[in-house]
């Protein structure tokens, strides 16, 4: 199974992705460079975390119209899991592929910290093997993270099943706590919160399980399909 | 710009011809006291540098320590003063920054940041707080960007830094060693300039750093980008990877003529180089302000010929620019040009050897005029004073601080800010404890015993994780060294670092010596900083909360010493008495014995003693477990001295009861001192004295008071 991970200038936490994909879940991962294509056999796709374009205009929105996103949105549209994590989540929603927006955190201020999420649909690609309400402890690191929608959008993303996780306390003033949302189809997800930084014991000595469910989630899918 | 008479003399001897004005300029930064060292140089070279894991290469701004299995750890130490204290946002920001270019210089990627910050009273000054807060926002946007984790360090306020910052970054890098950069250059050799353009900004910086603070020039504060920082540092490792850099130096204080000269001294090279050739920020700018301007985001690279294209290819994915500025030359020259115009033509090893000063030095006249105690006794009841010593912005969580910092990214953090030493694991299954330690208090009232008990206290946090210390940086700071009482104060702290580093056999492998710390009110208070490194074979000892009946043992010994402490100067408002030492065959006896506790599984965890003394110590693991304690404190000694002393070689061990006896035993094998003062229970946090209980105090409230305290100064303030 081959997961492409994709290097946005700027991006930082490519490398962790990428370390636990290969390293600790055994999946082929490789770096493609936002100026490349994304080949047509690729099983799935990660945004990973960082700053890319040094946040510049808003956290993401340059990235958002890098050559590859192109190939992103047709992968998308073909139903290949794509995951976006903090800026990764910032891109996707910026190029149009998850809905809502990410503002300014309540406290004005980069907050890195450990937080709890709650599952909310256990039916995506990057989900399936948690269980419903299911608690992550797991470490956000954000100035732009706070999620927000208008109440239409909000009651939509009810209806559709669209929120993912959401926090278990008030952390930065998302709308509904959300900390993760999916498209309609489910196959794209994004989330603030950093899943590659609490799924190894060594560096998460609270419970590295639930984070590693996530990669799991994508090894069945995926897995099922093929 | 102007040159002392010495200087003079000294460019007479050896420059037949009047200089030009870009030879004076170019002089001036080099010899600068923040680029040459003049006042301290002679006495840097007492330090030990080397050691078994200290690698040594021409030309390295770090420090290089083999760990083991083909890898290697990197170490250097910055701070950024004079900017931060005029543009705490942009000065923080850009320290950061250049250290972090420091360990990219050796061909190793940085992993790990750290900074000491010391600010003015917070708790009455809105200037004050204005620095720190913008302190920290610059260094949190500029390491959070780059995705190096901030992951340890300290801040600490004093009426000492009014209107004034100290901002000192440590930064550590980890790489192979078969992928160093050994510094080497041939004759027709490129020289190259990559990254940011240069630009107007911080022209002249090194001399402001160089002089007393005594009006703002914000002009030599540089401006920083992180997301350019980013872009150099995977480019330059990615020619790194590609086998196409020589040589390598960062562009930091005395800008270009800084890295040409050291560069072509210590290769033993001339450079020849035109100015046009750099590329700009401002099309206007002139050709001496292109040799000092201290635009940031810059590293001079020096490549074959063959390799350009390469290297070409290499900055245009990254889009950064890339300048072929000059060649190498067998003549051992800097020859600067501007087209076919010649503006400076030195001896390398001229330019960069400045003439070196003997600084007059006396024991200062403050020093024997302190009072041994305070006058009046305190009515405070204990109970009070340690809440009141909780929520000191000195001792309160600095929570507040490293959220604002990821310190995450690069998924090495095992243990997080906020305990003891902080530790990374590296890739060859080892881990590296980092801690810096700083204590103005102390060190005014005793230069040399309070520069040693920085050091040991670094060490101590970083045995406290399970780590052996196997090198340190130092960073000394110090008012006008033209002042023979400063000059005194440092030479004292050097000394003193030299004889322990020494015993304890632990190399420096790296520092800095920041001069002219002066405010209106005066010189800083001396403000030694110690940078301890420690390696751990196995895994380190993982902060775990105490449980109910855990024992609590102290190793070391707790001595009449409250001189400096927090409880004379937060609750007394006292500056005098005497202040801690450290006893060298203690301390290692101490540090040995805990780490040998440590890899026997016997305790559950080790906590330093320090700031605040045992009653600090203590309430802190109180707090973490929320768990109350019961300790005896029967001794000589006094309540007060007993719970607020800050004796060194002082560790708190955590452990169950069913190990005790093997504890024991091993203490009093090691001829350690040491004794068994309590257990944890309960909710209260109470200290009894011959069967007399003299404080009790509600874990909830001491809890609160330590972790809310410094957020509401901000807030509120």
């Amino acid at each position: 199974m081959k997961v492409g991970v994709i290097v946005f200038p700027g991006s930082n936490c490519d490398r962790d992705m990428h370390h636990v994909l290969t390293d600790v879940f055994n999946l082929n991962a490789q770096f493609f460079w936002h100026e490349k294509n994304l080949p047509h056999d690729i099983d799935a796709v990660v945004l990973p975390g960082g700053f890319s374009y040094g946040d510049r205009l808003r956290a993401g929105v340059i990235a958002a119209h890098s050559p590859i996103i192109s190939d992103v949105k047709k992968l998308a549209e073909k139903g290949i899991p794509i995951l976006g994590v903090c800026n990764g989540f910032q891109i996707l929603v910026e190029s149009g592929l998850l809905p809502g927006v990410l503002l300014k955190n309540e406290s004005l201020n980069f907050m890195c910290e450990w937080t709890n999420l709650i599952v909310n649909n256990n039916q995506t690609p990057f989900t399936n093997k948690l269980e419903l309400n299911q608690k992550i402890p797991i470490p956000i690191a954000n100035g732009e993270g706070r999620y927000f929608v208008d109440d239409e959008s909000l009651s939509e993303l009810k209806k559709n099943n669209q929120i993912v996780f959401s926090y278990e306390n008030k952390v930065n003033g998302s709308i509904s706590q959300i900390a993760g949302v999916c498209n309609s189809d489910g196959n794209v997800v994004g989330m603030m919160p950093h899943p590659e930084r609490a799924a190894e014991k060594a560096i998460n000595q609270i419970d590295h399980k639930p984070s590693s469910l996530i990669f799991e989630s994508l090894i069945e899918t995926v897995g099922m399909k093929n | 710009m102007s040159f002392q008479e010495h200087e003079k003399q000294h460019i007479e001897k050896n420059v037949n011809r009047k200089l030009t004005d870009t030879e004076l300029q170019i002089l001036a930064a080099e010899w600068s006291e923040h680029c040459s060292y003049k006042s301290s140089k002679k006495h840097l070279r007492m330090l030990p540098t080397t050691g078994p894991n200290v690698i040594v290469e021409k030309g390295y701004d770090s420090g290089v320590l083999d760990v083991g299995d083909g890898y290697v750890v990197t170490v250097h130490i910055e701070s950024h003063n004079h900017p931060s204290a005029v543009e705490p946002f942009g000065g923080a920001a850009t320290g950061v920054g250049g250290v972090i270019r420091d360990i990219l210089s050796a061909g190793t990627r940085p992993i790990a940041l750290f900074d000491g910050l010391r600010f003015g009273n917070i708790e009455n000054d809105a200037h004050a707080r204005w620095l720190f807060k913008n302190a920290v926002s610059g260094i949190a946007d500029y390491g959070n960007c780059l995705g190096i984790p901030t992951i340890g360090g300290e801040v600490e306020f004093d009426e000492c830094y009014k209107n004034y910052a100290l901002v000192d970054v440590a930064a550590v890098g980890f790489g192979k060693k078969s992928k160093l950069i050994k510094n080497h250059a041939n004759v027709n050799d490129l020289v190259l300039l990559i990254g940011g353009s240069t630009g107007r900004d911080g022209v002249g910086g090194s001399q402001f750093a160089s002089d007393s603070l005594e009006e703002e020039n914000r002009s030599a504060v540089q401006i920083p980008d992180p997301f350019i920082e980013k872009l150099i540092i995977e480019a330059i490792l990615e020619c790194r990877d590609a086998n196409c850099i020589n040589a390598m130096k960062d562009l930091g204080g005395g800008g270009l003529s800084c890295a040409i000269s050291e560069t072509a001294e210590s290769l033993g090279i001339g450079i020849e180089l035109d100015v046009k050739n750099v590329h700009l920020r401002e099309s206007d700018l002139l050709p001496d302000e292109i040799m000092i301007s201290e635009s940031q985001e810059r590293m001079l690279v020096i490549s074959d010929p063959n390799n350009l294209s390469k290297i070409n290819e290499i900055c245009d994915k990254f889009r950064i620019q890339c300048s072929v500025i000059g060649t190498v030359k067998e003549d051992k020259m800097m020859h600067v040009k501007n087209g076919d115009e010649t503006l400076a033509l030195l001896p390398a090893d001229f330019v960069a050897r400045g003439p070196l000063v003997d600084r007059e030095k006396s024991k200062p006249e403050y020093l024997s005029k302190l009072p041994s105690f305070p006058s009046s006794k305190s009515e405070i009841p204990l109970s009070d004073i340690l809440l009141k010593l909780l929520s000191s912005p000195n001792i309160a969580s600095k929570h507040w601080v490293f959220r604002q910092y990821d310190h995450e990214v690069g998924i090495r953090t095992v243990i997080k800010p906020g305990f003891d030493g902080s530790v990374l694991r590296l890739d060859n299954g080892k881990s590296l404890s980092v801690k810096i330690d700083g204590n103005p208090k102390h060190c005014y009232i005793d230069p040399r015993q309070g520069a040693i008990g920085c050091f040991e206290e670094a060490c101590r946090n970083v045995v406290c994780t399970g780590a052996t210390p196997i090198g340190m940086v130092d960073h000394l700071q110090f008012g006008n060294p033209e002042d023979p009482e400063i000059f005194w104060t440092f030479m004292e702290s050097i000394e003193g670092i030299t004889d322990f580093a020494k015993f304890l056999d632990v190399p420096c492998v790296g520092g800095k010596v920041s001069f002219y710390n002066e405010t209106s009110e005066g010189p800083i208070k001396p403000t030694p900083l110690i940078g301890v490194l420690g390696l751990i074979e196995k895994s380190p000892l993982l902060p775990t909360p105490p449980t109910n009946d855990d024992v609590i043992l102290v190793v070391g010994e707790t001595k009449d010493e409250l001189g400096g402490s927090e409880y004379y100067e937060y609750i007394h408002n006292f500056i005098g008495g005497v202040a801690p030492k450290v006893d060298f065959s203690e301390s290692k006896k101490n540090m040995k014995s805990v780490l040998s506790l440590i890899s026997k599984n016997l305790v559950k965890s080790v906590h330093d003693c320090s700031k605040g003394g045992l009653a600090i110590g203590i309430s802190e693991l109180c707090i973490f477990g929320k768990i109350g304690c019961k300790i005896d404190l029967s001794t000589s000694l006094s309540s007060e001295k007993m719970l607020f002393s800050e004796s060194h070689s002082r560790y708190i061990l955590v452990a169950n009861k069913n190990n005790l006896d093997d504890i024991k035993s091993i203490l009093s094998g090691d001829e350690c001192s040491f004794s068994e003062i309590g257990i944890f229970s309960g909710d209260q946090i109470i200290f009894e004295s011959a069967s007399n209980s003299i404080l009790e105090l509600r874990v909830d409230k001491a809890e609160n008071n330590y972790l809310n305290s410094l957020g509401k100064i901000i807030q509120n303030g």
